[in-house]
């Protein structure tokens, strides 16, 4: 189950018999939904080759990027939470509150260098207060994002409740801003960003002594506080992070679309957590990857790329795909993971 | 003092607080018009029905130690079966056929709790994931059943669901009490209340104890479909149409705010009937009250926020500890 690799010494020969076997089998079942996933997302890619006319184009694949920006960078903070045993509800509201308020300023006329950082600072601060909650007064996660997500949303309503344009030159030039990638193809900023949250999120889960702390505490939060293991700075900060993401979500949306709305990204929380799930995350924690979750967004994007390029499908079909799609996931995961045992 | 410590004391102050000002907000608090008793109070337990049910079922999911997020997605199917059968009916106001018709829904839903409850005990999934299946697919397919159209029915036997009334009470909240009161019995007049909080305890316990858990777990999920749907049926009979994206949206989560406000645990092994019907009618007061004392309708999700975060934080024993502990004088053995 757990994802550390320290080698634990054989204390008997029961002990040593089962660890012999884990080791047998770790390298298949850690892998084994990730790859399930990126084969399911060939499969699809493959099939909409074979069904539909310029599937071919390599925009296809970068505009999965560009269309799922948001979605993706606040998968990235959800999959840190999910990895301590958590769950963050308030994602969706924090985009929602960042997009207003940064719409809001910049038609105030405040500079935007100022506006940006003051919004991704919000979204952090946030994330911390509900972390703190979390930690120091135990209550439920799953309440205490619940009350984040009314308070976050109570806040973008009460700023405004309609949606607001961005005149601001610097989001428009943004916004406007075209990258290539190689001959014919090019992207967005956003998409750029998203992809680079990526990287440093699956870089810092790797490779820092943080990452392992969140890994730590998903396997078990009580051995990780025995260990000595920093647990409340831990905890606080993968909600801070998470916080931070979706504020950054939030802003990727204002560049997308150079507007702000209080209703933007209700459901965005369920989304990120059904990516999660699909890309291979334990939602009991200690076990998944981020390259899971991203995997897990394209297999979102790719879904409503397909139902596009159909054309004669109800958008309804999506929630219902993705519904199948994650029963298929979690009886894997089930599998794998009673084999594992 | 014991009075003070009691789980529920905080929940009906505040309750009693919001009502007191209500009957100084509003134009009339109670009286007796038409044959029937009219006005602020009857409205919000009139409203507070659909909250009432889906919070019941949930409890008992909850005091097992699950959850269920698809409550609903399970409101709009049932809302868009009844709507669309309705519809195709010669005569909507049959009384006889709609009955039937709400009988099929309420069967519909209770067969997705079974769905439900299955993947939960006999498949083994952690019930956050389990029901998150059905929470994403469940719109798609109440969407699917009215073809993205919102249906609007004219049958007066159906509206009669959410807005009658008998013997001066609106139907919809002696529907929701019936069901209290008959969960009400079943769990705390029989044995099945212990063995859902022996269940939620320890299920792999329960089971060397000779307790069915698979069972009762399948069960609970069954009721919270059924009730989800009968909830349904109110929030569609009062508008009298199926609208499959509107029709319980975000209400599990309401359902888990009464819950836990009526002391239920959300690890499970400990649950409070009572508590969560007092919850769930504080929740459906708090947004009357919202709009009767004039806070600008921008500004209510705020309001409710605040009210919502005071209540986590007063029912979370550390934090009281934290933060009035140190006020206390210290008398005595400590406990």
């Amino acid at each position: 189950m757990t994802t550390i690799d320290a080698t634990p010494p054989a204390a008997d020969q029961k002990g040593a018999a089962l660890n012999r076997r884990r080791r047998v089998y770790r390298p298949n079942t850690k892998y084994i939904p990730i790859l399930a996933t990126l084969a399911l997302l060939v499969v699809m890619y493959i099939s909409g080759l074979v069904n539909y006319e310029n599937f071919d184009q390599p925009s296809v694949i970068v505009n999965l990027f560009r269309d799922n920006a948001v979605l993706l960078a606040v998968a990235v903070g959800m999959t840190f939470v999910i990895l301590t045993g958590g769950i963050d509800l308030s994602v969706g509201a924090v985009i929602s509150l960042t997009t207003t308020l940064a719409a809001t300023l910049l038609q105030g006329g405040w500079p935007p260098l100022l506006v940006l950082p003051l919004v991704l600072l919000l979204g952090a601060l946030l994330g911390a207060g509900m972390g703190a909650v979390i930690h120091y007064f135990k209550v439920e996660p799953f309440i205490a994002t619940l009350a984040g997500l009314f308070l976050a949303r109570g806040l973008a309503l009460f700023i405004n409740q309609n949606s607001i344009p961005i005149r601001d030159k610097l989001w428009i030039a943004l916004s406007d801003l075209r990258i290539p990638l190689g001959e014919t193809t090019k992207t967005t900023l956003t998409a750029i960003v998203a992809l680079a949250v990526v990287l440093i999120a699956a870089g810092v889960l790797a490779w820092t002594r943080f990452g392992r702390n969140v890994y730590a505490i998903g396997g078990s939060a009580d051995s990780a506080l025995l260990m000595g293991l920093p647990v409340a700075r831990t905890r606080i900060a993968v909600y801070t992070i998470s916080g931070f993401c979706a504020a950054l979500g939030g802003v990727l949306y204002t560049i997308n679309s150079t507007s702000g709305h209080a209703l933007q990204g209700t459901g965005t929380e369920l989304d990120a957590i059904a990516s999660c799930v699909i890309g291979g995350v334990l939602l009991t924690g200690g076990a998944g990857y981020v390259f899971g979750s991203l995997l897990g967004v394209m297999v979102f994007g790719l879904i409503t790329t397909i139902i596009n390029f159909q054309g004669d499908l109800n958008a309804a079909w999506t929630r219902i795909v993705v519904g199948i799609l994650l029963f298929g996931f979690i009886v894997l995961q089930r599998l794998v993971t009673r084999r594992a045992r | 003092m014991t009075i003070l410590k009691n789980r529920l004391f905080w929940p009906v102050a505040i309750l009693v607080a919001l009502l007191i000002v209500n009957v100084f907000t509003s134009n009339q608090f109670i009286t007796l018009q038409d044959g029937h008793l009219f006005g602020t109070l009857i409205d919000i337990l009139r409203g507070s029905a659909p909250l009432i049910l889906v919070a019941l079922g949930m409890t008992l999911v909850i005091s097992t130690g699950g959850i269920d997020l698809s409550v609903g997605s399970v409101m709009a199917i049932s809302g868009a079966v009844a709507c669309l059968l309705i519809k195709d009916l010669g005569d909507q106001n049959a009384v006889g056929s709609v009955l039937l018709i709400v009988g099929v829904a309420i069967v519909v839903s209770a067969a997705l709790g079974l769905w439900n409850g299955s993947l939960v005990a006999v498949v083994g999934i952690q019930p956050i994931i389990a029901t998150l299946i059905l929470m994403v697919a469940g719109r798609g397919l109440a969407q699917l059943v009215t073809d993205g159209q919102i249906i609007n029915v004219q049958s007066s036997p159906y509206a009669t669901i959410a807005t009658g009334f008998f013997l001066t009470l609106p139907v919809a909240f002696l529907i929701a009490m019936a069901a209290v009161v008959l969960i009400s019995v079943l769990t705390r007049r029989t044995a099945l209340g212990l063995l859902l909080e022996s269940v939620g305890g320890s299920p792999s316990a329960s089971r060397l104890a000779g307790i069915r858990a698979k069972r009762i777990i399948v069960m609970v999920y069954v009721v919270s479909g059924a009730f989800a749907g009968l909830a349904g049926l109110i929030y569609s009979a009062n508008i009298k149409s199926a609208d499959s994206i509107a029709a319980g949206n975000l209400i599990e989560l309401d359902a888990i705010l009464a819950v836990v406000i009526g002391g239920t645990a959300l690890i499970g092994g400990r649950f409070s009937i009572l508590g969560t019907v007092i919850g769930a009618i504080l929740i459906q007061t708090l947004q009357v009250t919202v709009v009767g004392i004039g806070v600008p309708s921008k500004a209510t999700l705020l309001f409710k926020a605040v009210v919502v975060v005071v209540l986590c934080l007063s029912q979370s024993a550390t934090f009281r500890e934290k933060v009035f502990g140190r006020f206390k004088i210290r008398t005595g053995v400590p406990a």
